[in-house]
């Protein structure tokens, strides 16, 4: 890095923490002026909160953010904004209900005695769009344009602040086109020539290289790496992102899987995006019985999808679920754990426990249809030996059954979750992030659980963002990358590497189905 | 597509052309209907629904709901009865005041009430349907306790007093209602303030997407406290032009109007889910069910019929407007593939 780099906002020690877990940790962190300054790093690795704290969306527990030497303190938005930084969000921030024209000015509106200049207004948003070469018409409701277009009403509705000094853009790529990206890449150069910094954050790796001038890398919470962008190049990334490994207990099934019956095969599983655009396209894989397959994959890969497309929650898909041989017709959750599917949900909070319901009934939750008494009532004895058999076999800690979910730790109610998927004796079971949120503990325990009944002849498919983590558990991974199955690993392939360079390649595929959708 | 155009144009102009038919059905069903005179009392009751449906219009648009529109009414209506013919007595003197001065006392205090409404909401986190349903049995509690109960007859005031001249809100001038005149001019400055106005698209935003409000640095909270202050000055509006059109105070005046509120402004083509919503449509709507029911009551259909009939308007209205919405949603996916 060369002296004259002009630092334009320095974060000092930056801490944040949140119930249970450090999501920034002593992170100093300097925004250079006039450049591109990109962040990478895992899901979860501290990136976005970061922006968040300089973009005054959230506060700091710790630590000092300084503009040009000067102490500043963002409570909203708001102040964030008088002193020129803006932040385009990853989730888009826009209202369907409104017209373009007003999505870019709300809040900050012209008026003439009181009353919108609607005709500035349009004459502003054609500029701006003009700027974006984007011929779309100011009046158009904003809730009929697909998604790529709708980001760049995000993007333009920045452009327009004016006294722009600082512009972070958390992933502003994904959901664009090849020519979107090379308009909005001339743009980031157009700004930071006329010396306003951004902040870059994106998955895409051969992006960043072609953009950014400094790259910063976060891992768990804390800044690792730092460089400028035309010293290194992506299997330096690559590794920085990775860092090092830590230990989880593996299993070691010296099993030849293809010798194995099939139990589960998908074939060409499609599903389309609302806004246009894929979120699975083509997608194949099989599944033999006692297998743990592991589906790794980056934030909005499709994971969770393929789960939803199979529990039977998106019936807008395409392509076969064939189980045992025969294709099923796929249509209600109900109906797909009847043919032998369970599912634990990514957000056990939400999707998974009736926080309302002590831990009994929600462990019989799926299976309560089957403790019944010639009368139709429910058969108390039956449903209580059956609970009781389940709290033993998944060794859910707890004094008494009827006390409320949430007494529980994370890692018990994680157990209650997978105690009501197996009540219903799965063949299949899809688990979803099974150890999101819980302590390493538990995690091994839950770990052990997956092997257990993968030893009993259960089929799994396991989805996790941690890399050291499938790696540990799964016989063979399947790596997704915007919708597209990108590679398979099994054995020593299965690599933290192998697995990193999968997930970031294949965008440009999904972006031409994009524009072709 | 050109089916699908002449459909949406069709479903656009659904209330008005709705309208139409029901005014030319009823000038057949009933010979006394299609006159100026019965007309003229369609639209006196219609500027009541039309007036709180504008309020109530507001309200939704943010995503909220108002069940206290309704008890505001009666509370509005009784402290104008009660300051006409009893004054207010302070330490032994008794004031009356100007019919100008009870006038805005009466919105003054539904200004409160609705901005207890907006603080219970914004700053307590309640649902606004339960502060609003609590706000309900208050305010209706209130306007029962002022008289315990009891009507005040005859609210012309005394010459002496110079508290004269209340009626004047339930009559004609040159032959056309005030409260009619009321509802225009009310409707007129709200369709303004939200077409036309920074606060207009804020509160269309809070409803279409209330985090990115915020985000975007719309004062949300103010925003909607504002929106249920007007709601709240809409129905004392309404309190007053409803007592003096029977030139009597009853604590239960405006007993579930809310209800034809809610009606008036769904009718109109406004969202429950909020960020949607028009004054027109919702004056419009409020056309609808006057003409509904005061029709049927001059074809002499039994008022147990009425209320079926009501009810079924109302439902078959919000799935016509669900069927236009997806009906748009993939006139505008089309749209999208063509212009590749």
């Amino acid at each position: 890095m060369s002296d004259n780099d002009e630092i334009y906002l320095h974060a000092e020690k930056i801490d944040k923490i949140y119930p249970g877990t450090k999501a920034l940790d002593q992170v100093s962190f300097d925004i250079k002026r006039g450049k591109v300054n990109v962040l990478i790093g895992e899901n979860g690795a501290g990136k976005s909160t970061l922006m968040r704290i300089i973009a005054g969306i959230e506060k700091q527990s710790a630590g000092k953010l300084y503009l040009q030497g000067r102490e500043v303190s963002f409570n909203s938005t708001m102040d964030a904004r008088a002193e020129g930084i803006a932040i385009i969000h990853q989730e888009l921030c826009l209202f369907p209900n409104l017209t373009v024209f007003q999505n870019l000015f709300m809040a900050s509106e012209r008026t003439k005695g009181g009353i919108l200049d609607d005709a500035e207004h349009r004459k502003l948003a054609k500029q701006v769009l003009a700027r974006l070469k984007y011929p779309i018409d100011p009046d158009t409701r904003v809730g009929d344009l697909r998604v790529g277009q709708q980001q760049m009403i995000e993007i333009a509705r920045n452009l327009l602040i004016p006294n722009l000094k600082i512009l972070i853009m958390d992933e502003p790529t994904s959901s664009l086109s090849e020519q979107e990206v090379d308009v909005l890449f001339n743009i980031m150069r157009e700004l930071t020539a006329s010396g306003i910094s951004i902040v870059y954050i994106s998955h895409r790796l051969e992006e960043l290289m072609r953009i950014g001038d400094f790259v910063t890398i976060f891992r768990d919470g804390k800044l690792v790496a730092e460089a400028a962008v035309k010293d290194i190049d992506v299997p330096w990334i690559v590794k920085q992102m990775v860092g090092e490994g830590k230990s989880y207990p593996t299993r070691k099934a010296m099993v030849d899987w293809n010798t194995r019956e099939k139990v589960l095969e998908v074939k060409d599983l499609t599903l389309p995006k609302s806004g246009g655009g894929l979120l699975l396209n083509k997608v194949s894989f099989e599944l033999h019985k006692g297998e743990i397959l592991g589906i790794y994959g980056l934030l909005g890969a499709g994971r969770t999808e393929i789960f939803e497309c199979i529990m039977g929650m998106r019936p807008e898909h395409t392509g076969q679920v064939i189980k045992n041989g025969q294709p099923l017709k796929i249509e209600s959750v109900a109906g797909q754990i009847a043919s032998g599917f369970a599912w634990l949900p990514e957000d056990r909070q939400r999707d998974g426990l009736v926080q309302a319901m002590d831990i009994d009934k929600n462990i019989a939750l799926s299976e309560i249809g089957h403790f019944m008494t010639p009368l139709g009532l429910i058969n108390d004895r039956k449903e209580s030996a059956a609970t009781d058999e389940m709290i033993k076999d998944v060794h859910i800690k707890v004094a008494d059954k009827h006390l409320p979910i949430l007494s529980l730790s994370g890692g018990n109610q994680q157990k209650v979750v997978f105690a009501k998927g197996a009540l219903t004796q799965p063949e299949i079971m899809l688990l979803d992030e099974p150890s999101r949120g819980i302590d390493i503990g538990a995690k091994t325990e839950i770990f052990h659980l997956i092997y257990q009944y993968a030893e009993r002849g259960v089929s799994l498919l396991v989805v996790s963002s941690e890399l050291e983590e499938i790696i540990a558990i799964a016989d063979r991974i399947i790596v997704l990358s915007n919708g597209v199955k990108t590679a398979e690993f099994t054995g020593d392939d299965i690599t933290q590497d192998n697995l990193v360079k999968a997930s970031y390649i294949g965008h440009q595929q999904a972006d031409e189905n994009a524009q072709t959708a | 597509m050109n089916k699908n155009d002449l459909i949406m144009t069709l479903l656009k102009g659904r209330t008005l052309i709705v309208l139409s038919l029901l005014v030319i059905f009823f000038s057949f069903a009933a010979e006394s209907f299609f006159t100026a005179q019965s007309l003229l009392l369609v639209a006196k009751h219609v500027a009541l629904y039309g007036i709180l449906g504008i309020g109530m219009t507001y309200v939704l648009v943010t995503g909220g709901i108002d069940l206290s529109v309704g008890a505001v009414v009666g509370v509005a209506g009784m402290v104008s009865g009660y300051l006409i013919n009893h004054g207010l007595t302070v330490m032994g003197y008794t004031i009356y005041f100007s019919v100008p001065t009870i006038v805005v006392i009466a919105i003054v205090i539904g200004v409160i009430i609705g901005a207890i409404n907006g603080i219970v909401i914004t700053k307590f986190a309640v649902a606004p349907f339960i502060a609003t349903l609590g706000m309900m049995y208050m305010a209706r509690g209130v306007a029962n306790l002022i008289s315990n109960g009891a009507t005040f007859p005859n609210l012309v005031g005394k010459e002496a007093l110079g508290n004269t001249g209340f009626e004047i809100f339930g009559r004609d001038i040159a032959g056309f209602p005030v409260a009619v005149i009321i509802l225009i001019v009310i409707a007129v400055i709200a369709a303004i303030i939200l077409r036309k106005t920074p606060f207009g698209w804020h509160i269309l935003a809070i409803g279409g997407n209330e985090r990115a409000s915020k985000l975007s640095g719309v004062h949300v909270d103010k925003d909607k406290l504002l929106v249920y202050m007007f709601s709240g000055a809409c129905s004392a509006v309404v309190g007053i032009i409803a007592t003096s059109q029977l030139v009597a105070s009853h604590p239960m005046t405006g007993n579930t109007w809310e209800m034809n509120a809610i009606a008036a402004a769904v009718l109109g083509g406004t969202s429950l889910m909020g960020g949607v919503g028009t004054i027109v449509g919702t004056v419009i709507g409020a056309f609808i069910i006057g003409v509904i029911s005061d029709g049927m009551v001059m074809c002499g259909v039994s008022e147990f019929w009425q209320m079926i009939i009501k009810g079924l308007v109302i439902v078959l209205a919000v799935i016509v407007d669900q069927y236009q919405r997806d009906l748009q949603a993939r006139m505008a996916l089309q749209a999208r593939n063509e212009n590749k």
